[in-house]
């Protein structure tokens, strides 16, 4: 087999791994900001749910959580009467959400806090409510703060999906693997695959940049 | 007095073990203008903080318009009061910042219309008539779809008036809004100032270190020292005589 | 039975039980494994810092390459190409050494940064103080910039540390027998994932908590100034 055989099944799970990024983050991110938000909540309810989420993804290894909602869920599951067997791709864009939008929580918090006191300020002054407040003052001066790190969590997302080739999802990582069992070539293979995963990350870092100079374009005016 | 549009009676601030403000009374009455002085630390702009409600209370009553700013008569007592009676009394009252405070993310227009669409209710199209005209008064009609950054700290400072005349308070609050200035940008800021203070009947309450500017569009100075006014009077009885040590102590070496 | 314990299925409790030894022997695996790679990673990280700082821009250029290739690149593949590839070469190293370099390999990326944003910290001013005061290069960052970047870095290394426990559960792919793969383990042979894993999941909560906290408290005692020379 040519080398060159094995990029179209390279690039089949290559697509995998981008439509797994993909969704993923965008769940983590939804995630890091109602519970980044949440963590800086007033309600105390809110606050403690906000805080273990953080603490136990955060806390945990990103295997053993994947391992866990794949294997140890379902018999959960069963235990109450449910039927929680979640198919691998759905296994693999939660574990990979709930883990990264854990660590993006903690991003989001500290953009918010980061915001100065003095726009509270102004809010309260002009009589707007705590939710406008958040929502049209601190949030939208919050986000370029968070950009670079989104950015970061992002890549690390990319990487981070091919531990979904373990529970036999097949991505790029998977794909590979068949082509090594099947044709013994290990140093081409890994070595295209680990090229293919810094040109995905290359070009994702090129994404995350243009999105972080369009959220924070009102920085940049005129200048 | 039943004219009085702010009173605070026997009003007690406390930092942690220090007290800022020490069973103050005070009084402004409608449409006055009232320019207060003193040394830093003296707690003058706590004053202000209290009335917009960015500072709590630890003893006495603040009055605004006759009713409590800081507590609702409920069942015959007064008590601590809810976000909801805040809300209505903040809407009368209005402040400049120092630092300006505008929002940065926002343009000129945006930063005056954003309130009174969101808090007001307005629609866009009314806001933004208002917003033009307020633009004129402070002589930035030009400027309206620039961002702060953009602006020299004099031109966001005037953005910070017109913002804070469009939601329509009957009180200005200004905090030493010339203290964050390059010398050359005072000017302009106060001739705005000046202005609002001969053409409109808003009541007005100015913590400042210009002098010039105080004994010129006041109704009346206050001097604070310690938590408590230690003297106060026409600016002519207060800059050319007077009757406290303390205050002459401050004016000399603020003159000088 | 695995590592000559038994376990016992009457309960999930007693399950739970019978299987901690065991599970803490993963563990004791998973502490080596991490501080090995921790080792790894501070002195390939060392290397890879002085490297990217070189003045040649033939040195700097690829050492900074590298840097991204390592950190835009999975463990997972760095870990399979290590231990397929290597063998290839003549290069036989045991699972547990060949999984301890990955992670070394991976998080030096990481520490390399450290290193340098570190020394960077330390300003500009202070080397021109020195350099007016006549201070020999070596003198200079023996005695100026090293105790004052020691303080910043010692507390991101921490971190990192933490970091690289977390990912330990990766080595399971090349059978190191980490906790994860030990309680894997136990859930393939027993059908009853939930305990052991979740089991896994607490050890690992304390485990991290207990090492974030030995990082806050390393960093509140590191003074901030920098070591201080008597």
């Amino acid at each position: 087999m040519h080398w060159s055989e094995y990029l179209l099944p390279l690039t089949e799970g290559a697509w995998v791994t981008v439509q797994l990024t993909v969704y993923s983050t965008i769940l983590g991110g939804v995630l890091a900001f109602v519970f980044g938000i949440g963590k800086l909540s007033s309600n105390l309810a809110i606050k403690s749910v906000s805080v273990g989420y953080i603490e136990v993804f955060r806390g945990t290894s990103l295997l053993v959580q994947l391992f866990w909602l794949y294997f140890a869920l379902p018999l959960a599951g069963m235990a109450i009467g449910i039927d929680l067997r979640l198919p691998p791709v759905v296994a693999g864009v939660l574990a990979l959400g709930l883990n990264i939008g854990a660590y993006g929580a903690e991003v989001v918090r500290g953009a918010i806090q980061s915001v100065h006191q003095n726009q509270r300020e102004a809010a309260r002054a002009l009589n707007f409510t705590p939710r406008q407040t958040l929502f049209n003052i601190v949030i939208p001066q919050a986000i370029p703060e968070m950009m670079p790190s989104f950015g970061n969590l992002a890549v690390q997302n990319l990487k981070d999906t091919a531990l979904v080739s373990l529970i036999s999802l097949g991505d790029l990582t998977f794909r590979a693997e068949q082509i090594r069992n099947f044709t013994q070539d290990s140093t081409t293979i890994y070595t295209l695959l680990l090229l293919m995963y810094f040109g995905m990350a290359v070009v994702l870092t090129i994404i995350m940049r243009i999105v972080e100079r369009f959220a924070g374009r009102w920085r940049m005016a005129g200048s | 007095m039943t004219d009085a549009i702010i009173r605070f009676d026997k009003v007690v601030k406390r930092f942690g073990d220090l007290t800022v403000l020490d069973e103050l009374d005070f009084e402004v009455k409608k449409g006055e203008k009232v320019s207060i002085i003193g040394p830093s630390g003296s707690g003058k702009s706590t004053v202000l903080r209290i009335l917009m409600t960015l500072e709590g209370i630890d003893g006495g009553v603040v009055y605004v318009d006759g009713e409590p700013l800081w507590h609702e008569l409920r069942e015959g007592a007064l008590l601590p009061a809810g976000e909801g009676h805040l809300r209505r009394m903040r809407s009368k009252l209005g402040m400049v910042f120092q630092q300006f405070n505008l929002f940065p993310h926002m343009t000129v227009m945006r930063n005056i219309t954003e309130a009174p669409v969101k808090v007001l209710g307005l629609s866009r199209k009314d806001a933004h008539l208002r917003a033009e005209e307020l633009l004129d008064l402070v002589g930035l009609a030009d400027q309206a779809k620039k961002f702060p950054h953009q602006l020299s700290g004099g031109q966001q400072q005037r953005v910070g008036i017109a913002r804070a005349l469009a939601m329509r308070p009957s009180i200005l609050l200004f905090d030493e809004p010339t203290s964050a200035l390059d010398p050359e940008l005072v000017g302009e800021v106060l001739t705005v100032i000046g202005r609002l203070a001969e053409e409109h009947d808003l009541t007005m309450l100015l913590v400042t270190h210009e002098m010039r500017f105080a004994r010129e569009i006041s109704d009346r100075v206050c001097f604070f020292d310690r938590g408590q006014i230690r003297e106060e009077g026409t600016p002519e009885e207060l800059f050319t005589d007077p009757s406290e040590d303390r205050t002459r102590e401050f004016l000399k070496a603020i003159l000088d | 039975m695995l590592f000559g314990f038994e376990w016992d299925l009457t309960n999930p409790l007693n399950f739970a039980i019978s299987i901690l030894p065991i599970l803490l022997v993963g563990m004791w695996v998973t502490i080596q494994a991490t501080v090995l790679g921790f080792f790894v990673a501070l002195v390939l990280g060392l290397v890879l810092a002085v490297l990217k700082s070189a003045q040649s821009r033939f040195v700097a250029w690829p050492a900074k390459l590298v840097t991204e290739f390592i950190r835009d690149t999975p463990l997972l593949v760095q870990l399979f190409f290590l231990y397929y590839v290597l063998p290839e070469y003549g290069i036989v190293l045991p699972a547990f050494m060949t999984g301890a370099l990955a992670l070394g390999i991976q998080y030096s990326a990481y520490t390399s940064e450290v290193y340098r944003a570190g020394i960077e910290a330390v300003g500009k001013d202070q080397r021109e103080a020195a350099r007016a005061l006549n201070l020999s290069a070596a003198n200079t960052f023996t005695h100026i910039v090293v105790p004052q970047a020691v303080p910043r870095i010692v507390p991101a290394m921490g971190n990192y540390l933490v970091s690289i426990m977390k990912d330990v559960p990766v080595l399971s792919v090349v059978t190191v027998l980490e906790m994860l793969n030990v309680a894997k383990i136990i859930g393939d042979r027993t059908f009853d994932y939930l305990v052991p894993l979740s089991l896994v999941g607490c050890l690992y909560l304390i485990m991290t908590l207990v090492a974030s906290a030995g990082v806050r408290v390393l960093d509140t005692h590191l003074p901030k100034q920098g070591l201080p020379l008597k």
